[in-house]
């Protein structure tokens, strides 16, 4: 059995040999195409740590398996910066120490860029708390979290603003 | 819109320009981009994936394994078992000091705990290697387990925590508590829990020409190096281990895992580099837990509310091959005067894998029921839980009577108290609630850590071009040591923080001790503050005997380094920078040395512990019986801070373990086969998000001149201990709401010169 499958990942157009159907979204990043951003760390969908976006939704890639999205678009950590410009979010994250080790850090990012772009929570904290609850933090470092991703939503108004002007 | 206010420490807490500057993480473009590599991101070419078999009972044999069926697989390499693994210098079970654990590595076929290692399958692909682990369908022949603390005969300990007596007396307790006009007798009970660091214990290692080379977590790298060599039969320093950074580690990385020695198993029985990461749920066995206790506490106070005794006894387990034993009496030898005090352990041994240091080994679970049977006593003695602490307020160290080195904790009272609204309390429970009907409660708890320091070395050169180098294999699990001990060094050589390159992280670097204890910073941090002393006195040494040199002559006077400049210290005008004096005497550079370690002297004559006090509100809904922390307001006398911005971080990191200790995370353990049940992220509870109260820190200025040269004491894992459980028999109704956005706030403020809740912003935080 050879299957073949196409991904837009971070932009890039690639087709990937899957000799193996067992292949998930986060073993295919992380052991076959060297991005090792994304985190596993319970590959059970309980941690959060895997978040990516999958066609602009938040997804938990170790979960998913990589056959079952074929033609799908992908956006990992790697690809946040753009030209070395970081995305507001991750300005944000640094800013307000909204990490301590890091690991749990690119699912919280993405999940963060995903809530965002939902326009769930908007700059209600109760309601940034309640959906960045799926990407545990043991180092606790939720206080920045939260600070960061309304920090960074509040950038991203503003901008959308200014562009609108 | 941030909420915070991060402030310099004042300048007279300042030493160069770097201390006490809230710098943000300098590796935090790596950590937001995803560029920060962490054991597992490492693939080199030609990488073998193996995957661990583990045992699915607590205690027999292993029957058999169907290693045909595993091998047939496609993709499968190889199947280590007891019967083909490769051949050890030292045996597994060999203990030769405290700190030498034993381990799992397929020694022979006998099981000893739930989630041993009793295989390790090896494969082309992770794939591959994971369906051939469940292939080996393991058959075993199985004993009973011996489960919970009622589940063997009880024995005292020879030692408890690392080398701590089991059992110490002061004074004659059983008097104390016949003299006593009230008592209480209280008996309380902790969960096993487990460290669950975000990242999964992993290796990635390969055999070369060169040695061995590893990529693992570690928080010890050069105990790691020790412990491979040794059960390897080679030199230390043919073994080169990377850990730059760690996912987290709370102790369960201070010691090399019986797992990570087999993934370098693996790859000397391949010939090929192996990746080896353990599944989380394999976490719940080889790579160490929190023990379960049961503590009795026995408390005598006078009519005026004074203690006259303190009886802590702590029943805990360990393995049945091991020991560590949670030393949680020990907590009572330093919080609480009593002139009578007693601590002791008893211990079982259970069929489970080897208890360890987590996050405040002792004083986590002591403290819990300490503070509660503080409570007990106050409500017996109908008084305010903070006025019966400030009644029996330790001025002398209890158990040993020596003065303490600095001891702020009335002021973390009185600071935390105030900004809590504590005075508001009614004594009475249940006179509190909220709009919708739950009932309100405060409590409040104190925390306490000793002020720690291990031994560690460090390196510092000043190059010709003015810039600097220190290195120590100093280790990061995010307590922020790249950016507050880069902090140290930079002062150390008197150098801008970006003129000087750190390097750390690896064995190959001078031997920077271990990060545990929370002693990290001040250990490492005091050994890097003086090779940059040595260096800045070899460079010294250059100018004041060259007549050309604007230094010339400062003979007693001395000098001061400061912005790549050494200035006489009589003359501040008269300066030279160090790019000069190295080329005026024509040496590449200068080099200096400096070690980090304890003072005997100091420690013999004084009491070293950091200390604070946390204040909590939470809400409990009458009819359901849920509880939510609502509010919780912590003040810590810390001695000097390096960086507030990490260590806001570490204290508020702190506070979240102590809501998980009092009402999320408890290992459940099957009493018939002795088997986790929950050892998973979605059933091991931890706190999320929105489980996070709002937090408040605030930092007493503590200046302490006998912890170190710099002033550190602990950092934060002091904040994770001593908030009790809330209660709900202590609620009330709720005068006025905290304010609702802000849900975290962060002060640094001075005990002398300011009011309890000071700490405006001095300045925005720069970011770097
Ligand atoms: S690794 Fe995917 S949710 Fe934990
Ligand atoms: S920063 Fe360590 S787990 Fe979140």
């Amino acid at each position: 059995m050879s299957l073949t499958a196409t991904f837009t990942v971070n932009g890039v157009r690639r087709q990937v040999d899957l000799p193996d159907p067992r292949v998930t979204l986060l073993d295919l990043l992380r052991e076959r195409l060297d991005l090792t951003g994304t985190k596993k760390g319970c590959d059970r969908g309980q941690c959060g740590a895997c978040t990516i976006l999958v066609n602009g939704r938040r997804t938990n890639a170790c979960l998913a398996l990589a056959i079952s999205h074929d033609g799908a678009e992908i956006t990992t950590i790697e690809g946040l910066a753009t030209d070395g410009v970081l995305h507001p979010v991750q300005e944000a994250f640094i800013a307000h120490d909204g990490f301590q080790c890091g690991f749990c850090t690119p699912g919280q990012i993405m999940s963060a860029v995903g809530l965002i772009a939902e326009g769930q929570a908007g700059m209600d904290p109760e309601r940034v708390r309640e959906g960045m609850s799926g990407n545990l933090c043991r180092c606790g470092a939720y206080a920045g979290i939260t600070e960061a991703v309304l920090d960074a939503q509040a950038r991203l108004d503003a901008q959308d603003r200014s562009q609108a002007a | 819109m941030s909420e915070i206010a991060l402030n310099q420490a004042p300048a007279h807490l300042r030493q160069g320009s770097n201390i006490g500057q809230p710098l943000t993480r300098r590796e935090g473009i790596l950590k937001v981009t995803g560029a920060a590599t962490y054991a597992a991101d490492n693939n080199p070419p030609g990488m073998l994936y193996a995957v661990l078999a583990v045992s699915s009972v607590a205690r027999g044999r292993v029957a058999s394994l169907d290693v045909a069926a595993a091998r047939a697989h496609p993709g499968i390499v190889d199947v280590m078992t007891p019967g083909n693994r490769p051949a050890l210098a030292q045996d597994p079970d060999a203990k030769d000091h405290p700190f030498m654990f034993r381990m799992e590595l397929l020694q022979n076929d006998r099981v000893r705990y739930a989630n041993q290692p009793i295989a390790v399958v090896i494969g082309e692909t992770l794939e591959a290697a994971t369906e051939g682990a469940t292939l080996l369908a393991p058959t075993y022949e199985t004993e009973t387990a011996r489960t919970g603390l009622d589940g063997g005969e009880s024995f005292a300990p020879p030692a408890v925590g690392v080398g701590n007596p089991a059992s110490v007396d002061r004074g004659d307790v059983e008097a104390g508590l016949a003299a006593a006009s009230r008592t209480i007798d209280a008996t309380y009970e902790t969960p096993a829990q487990y460290h669950n660091a975000m990242e999964p214990h992993a290796i990635v290692a390969s055999w070369t020409a060169d040695g061995l080379s590893i990529d693992t977590p570690s928080q010890g790298l050069a105990m790691a190096q020790g412990r491979i060599a040794g059960l390897f039969g080679i030199a230390p320093d043919s073994i080169h281990i990377r850990s730059p950074y760690l996912g987290g580690g709370f102790g369960s990385k201070g010691l090399i895992s019986g797992p990570q020695i087999l993934g370098i198993l693996a790859a000397k029985m391949t010939g090929r580099p192996v990746k080896l990461v353990l599944r989380r749920e394999q976490m719940y066995g080889p790579v160490g837990h929190r023990a379960p206790t049961r503590q009795r506490l026995r408390l005598g106070a006078d009519a005026g509310g004074a203690l006259t005794a303190l009886d802590h006894h702590t029943r805990t387990a360990s393995s049945t091959f091991d020991d560590f034993f949670e030393p949680a009496s020990d907590i009572s030898h330093t919080l609480y005067a009593s002139p009578n005090l007693a601590t002791s352990h008893e211990a079982v041994r259970l069929d489970t894998g080897t208890p360890l240091f987590m996050r405040a080994p002792g004083e986590a679970t002591g403290s819990i029921a300490l503070e509660s049977a503080i409570d007990e006593m106050a409500e017996a003695c109908g008084m305010d839980p903070l006025a019966f602490r400030l009644r029996n307020y330790a001025d002398a160290e209890p158990i040993s009577g020596k003065p303490f080195s600095s001891k702020a904790l009335r002021e973390c009272y009185r600071q935390g108290a105030e900004r809590f609204g504590w005075s508001a309390r009614p004594l009475a429970p249940r006179q509190m609630r909220d709009e919708a009907g739950l009932l309100v409660g405060w409590g409040m708890g104190t925390a306490t850590f000793p002020a720690l320091m291990f031994a560690a070395e460090a390196r510092a050169v000043i190059r010709r071009d003015g810039t600097g180098l220190m290195e120590t294999g100093a280790h990061d699990m995010g307590q922020g040591a790249w950016t507050a001990l880069a902090q140290i060094a930079a002062d150390g050589l008197g150098l801008d923080i970006d003129r000087v390159e750190f390097r750390a992280g690896t064995s190959d670097l001078p031997d920077a001790g271990i990060a545990g204890g929370s002693a990290h910073t001040a250990t490492a941090g005091t050994a890097l503050h003086k090779a940059g002393e040595d260096a800045i006195a070899k460079l010294a040494a250059l100018a004041l005997r060259d007549e050309r040199s604007p230094l010339y002559g400062a003979g007693n006077a001395g000098v001061v380094a400061r912005d790549g400049r050494l200035h006489r210290r009589d003359d501040e005008s008269r300066s030279e920078s160090y790019a000069d004096i190295l080329a005026r005497a024509d040496v590449p550079s200068v080099e200096g040395r400096g070690k980090g370690a304890a003072d005997p002297a100091a420690q013999e004559a004084y009491a070293m512990h950091a200390h604070g006090a946390v204040f909590a509100e939470v809400k409990v809904d009458p009819d359901l019986g849920q509880v939510r922390a609502t509010r919780l307001v912590g003040a810590f006398a810390i001695g000097r801070v390096i960086n507030p911005r990490m260590v806001r971080s570490q204290i508020y990191g702190g506070m979240i373990w102590g809501v998980s200790f009092a009402l999320h995370e408890k290992a459940i353990v099957d009493a018939r086969t002795g088997r986790p049940m929950n050892p998973n992220l979605g059933e091991y509870h931890i706190p999320v998000n929105a489980d996070v109260p709002a937090l408040e820190a605030i930092v007493v200025d503590e200046q302490d001149a006998h912890v170190n040269a710099l002033g550190i004491k602990a950092w934060a894992r002091s904040a994770s201990r001593g908030r009790r459980g809330p209660s709900p028999t202590r609620s009330g109704t709720r005068p006025g709401r905290a304010s609702a956005s802000s849900r975290s706030r962060w002060t640094a403020c001075s005990a002398d010169d300011q009011p309890a809740g000071c700490g405006s912003p001095l300045e925005p935080a720069p970011h770097r």
